[in-house]
C-alpha cells in the first residue's frame, strides 16, 4: 500500500530483544527526563498568592469613572448600550439637581446604571462607543459568586471611589498603594 | 385635446426627469430620490418662505437651460432655485459642491456645542446625519463657544439656544400655523437668538409643532426630556379623535408606557400634519391612543436598531410554554426583573411631567425597598 504522506515511518515489528525486555533501559530514559524538568523554570504560578501581571490591552470588570473633582462622568447618553452586543447594559437618565452639580459631570446623568454580568462578554465595545471617558473595562476578572443575582451590576457597584472623598480607598483601587508596598 | 401642460426637463447628476415648471431643483431632485438629493436643514415643504438660510441644498448648475447653456458662476441653493427647461444639475456629483458643503457643515458647527451625549434629537439630529455625511472629520475651532442667558419657554418646551443653527423654522410654524407668534429672531449676527423677548411661555395650541420642525436639539419636549434615548424607544402609528388636529401621529414607546407623541415624519423628516399640543403634550397614556402599528423607520437610522416590521412590538407573543406543558409556567432560574433596578414599577416615567430627577428615584427606590426582603 502506498503512503499517504512521506513522512510515514513503518512501525517497527522485530521481536524484542532482552535487554528491551527488561525494560530497565526505557525506564531510566524516562526518568532521566523527568530528573531532567527538576531544574528547569517552573511554568506555573502559585495562584491566589502570586498573580500574573495582566496586559495593559485586558478587558475585564467594568468601571464608571469620575473626573479629577469626582464628579461622575456617565450622562446616560445610551451609546454603550447600544453598541453593547449582549444587550447586557441597561439605564435611567436624570436631570441634575441646581444642588447636585458637584456629583455630576454634565446636566443629565444615569441615576440608574445596570450591567448584567452573565449576559457580558467583555468585548470592550462599550470603551469603544463611550464619548465621555466614562466607562472603562478595567485588569481585573469580574470574581465569581454563588447567586445569580449578584452578577447584576448596578451603579455603586461600578463606580471608582471618589478621589476627593475617599483618597485612601481611591489610591487603592489606581495601584498606587498596593505599588509601593510591593516595592518595600 | 386639452393643452399639455409643459414639463421641464431636469437632469441631475446624470439622472433626467420631467417636472413641472416652478419646481425647485430639491424638489425635483427629491423626486428622483435617493443618493441625488440635497440634504436642508431649513427648507420646509409645508412651511412657505423657508429655506435660503443653512446653505446645506447649495448644489452646480452646469447648464442653465436649453435656451441659455452657460453654467451659474456660483453654486446655487436649491431650494430656492426653480427649475429651467434643460437645466443641468451636479449635486454629489460636482466636487465644487461637495467641498462647499463641508465648509458649510463646518461654518454650521462652529457654535454647535456637540453635547450629542445630552441631547435629546440625538438619533434623529438633522445635524448629525448631515455631519456624518458631509462634515470633515475634526474641528480646527479652538475657541470660546458662544453661549447666551437661558429662557424659559414654558412647561412643555425646552430651549437649547447653543444647539441652534438659525433655520428659522419655528418661526415659520409660529407664524403660519399658530395665530399668533411670540417668539422670533432677537439681535444680529453671532448674537442672534431665538427668544420671547419677554419671558413669555409659548402656549399656543399648535405651537409644539416648532419640536418636530427644528432640525437640532434646540427646542426639544420637555415632557421627553431625558427620559430616554430615541433609538431605545419603540414609534408607532397611533391616533386619537381630537377635535383640534388630524390626531394622527406617531407614539414612542418604552414597554407600554408612552414617553414621547410627534407628528408624522416622511422619508425628508417632515411631519404629515401638524398636530395639537394636547396630543403631543397630554396624552401620555397608551389608553388615549389607538395604534395602529410600527412606523416606518429608515434602515439606516441608529432607530431602527431593534425595530422590526410587521406586528411585532404592538402585539404581545403568544407564550406556548403553558399551554404545551398544561398551564405550568416554566421555571425561570432569575427573573432579571426582580432584581434589576431599571424600569422599576413603582417609577412611571411617562407620567412625570418634566424630566426625572433623583428624588424621584429615590422614591421609586424606598418603594422597591419593602419588596425585596425575600
Amino acid at each position: 500500500m502506498q503512503a499517504l504522506t512521506q513522512r510515514a515511518k513503518p512501525v517497527d515489528r522485530r521481536p524484542m530483544n532482552w535487554i528491551e525486555k527488561i525494560y530497565l533501559w526505557n525506564i531510566f530514559k524516562g526518568m532521566l527526563i523527568t530528573f531532567k524538568h527538576i531544574f528547569k523554570k517552573k511554568v506555573t504560578i502559585q495562584y491566589p498568592e502570586q498573580k500574573r501581571p495582566f496586559s495593559p490591552v485586558f478587558r475585564g470588570l467594568h468601571i464608571l469613572n469620575r473626573d479629577e473633582e469626582g464628579r461622575e462622568r456617565c450622562t446616560a447618553c445610551g451609546l454603550c448600550a447600544v453598541a453593547c452586543p449582549a444587550e447586557a447594559i441597561t439605564m435611567e437618565a436624570a436631570e441634575r439637581l441646581p444642588n447636585e452639580e458637584n456629583l455630576y459631570r454634565e446636566e443629565k446623568y444615569a441615576a440608574r446604571y445596570e450591567i448584567n454580568m452573565l449576559r457580558c462578554i467583555f468585548c470592550g465595545l462599550c470603551e469603544e462607543a463611550c464619548p465621555k471617558d466614562a466607562i472603562y473595562l478595567s485588569e481585573t476578572f469580574a470574581p465569581a459568586n454563588y447567586s445569580r443575582k449578584s452578577f447584576i451590576y448596578s451603579k455603586n457597584d461600578l463606580l471608582i471611589p471618589d478621589p476627593k472623598t475617599q483618597p485612601e480607598e481611591f489610591n487603592i483601587a489606581k495601584g498606587l498603594i498596593e505599588k509601593k508596598k510591593i516595592s518595600k | 385635446m386639452a393643452e399639455e401642460k409643459k414639463l421641464f426637463k431636469v437632469t441631475i447628476d446624470g439622472i433626467t426627469i420631467e417636472v413641472e415648471p416652478g419646481t425647485t431643483i430639491l424638489n425635483a431632485a427629491r423626486q428622483i430620490g435617493g443618493e441625488v438629493t440635497p440634504p436642508a436643514m431649513c427648507y420646509y415643504t409645508k412651511l412657505k418662505n423657508s429655506g435660503g438660510k443653512c446653505r446645506t441644498c447649495l448644489v452646480e448648475v452646469a447648464a442653465g437651460s436649453t435656451a441659455d447653456p452657460r453654467p451659474m458662476p456660483k453654486l446655487v441653493a436649491s431650494c430656492r432655485t426653480t427649475v429651467m427647461d434643460g437645466m443641468v444639475v451636479k449635486n454629489t456629483s460636482s466636487e465644487r459642491v461637495l467641498d462647499a458643503r463641508e465648509g458649510v457643515v463646518e461654518f454650521l458647527l462652529i457654535n454647535h456645542p456637540i453635547d450629542c451625549p445630552i441631547c435629546d434629537q440625538a438619533g434623529e439630529c438633522d445635524l448629525q446625519d448631515l455631519s456624518y455625511a458631509h462634515g470633515a472629520d475634526a474641528s480646527r475651532f479652538d475657541f470660546q463657544k458662544r453661549t447666551f442667558i437661558k429662557h424659559d419657554l414654558g412647561p412643555y418646551i425646552q430651549l437649547h439656544m447653543t444647539r441652534c443653527i438659525m433655520c428659522y423654522r419655528c418661526v415659520f410654524v409660529a407664524d403660519q400655523v399658530t395665530n399668533k407668534r411670540v417668539h422670533g429672531v432677537l439681535e444680529r449676527g453671532d448674537h442672534a437668538e431665538i427668544a420671547t423677548y419677554i419671558e413669555k411661555a409659548l402656549d399656543n395650541d399648535f405651537i409644539g409643532n416648532v419640536i418636530d420642525v427644528c432640525p437640532v436639539g434646540a427646542l426639544t419636549d420637555k415632557t421627553f426630556r431625558f427620559k430616554n434615548r430615541v433609538w431605545f424607544t419603540k414609534p408607532v402609528k397611533a391616533h386619537r379623535d381630537c377635535s383640534k388636529c388630524c390626531g394622527k401621529v406617531h407614539a414612542w414607546l418604552r414597554g407600554d408606557e408612552i414617553l414621547r407623541v410627534t407628528g408624522r415624519k416622511d422619508k425628508w423628516g417632515e411631519v404629515e400634519d401638524w398636530i395639537c399640543n394636547e396630543c403631543r403634550f397630554e396624552k401620555k397614556n397608551v389608553k388615549d391612543w389607538v395604534i395602529e402599528g410600527p412606523a416606518e423607520i429608515n434602515r439606516h437610522s441608529v432607530i431602527s436598531q431593534g425595530h422590526y416590521s410587521g406586528k411585532i412590538g404592538t402585539t404581545k407573543p403568544n407564550d406556548t410554554f403553558s399551554k404545551v406543558m398544561n398551564g405550568r409556567q416554566p421555571k425561570t432560574l432569575m427573573n432579571i426583573h426582580d432584581i434589576s433596578q431599571v424600569n422599576l414599577p413603582g417609577l412611571n416615567l411617562a407620567a412625570i411631567p418634566g424630566p426625572a430627577h433623583s428624588t424621584d428615584f429615590d422614591k421609586a427606590n424606598q418603594k422597591a425597598l419593602p419588596k425585596k426582603e425575600d
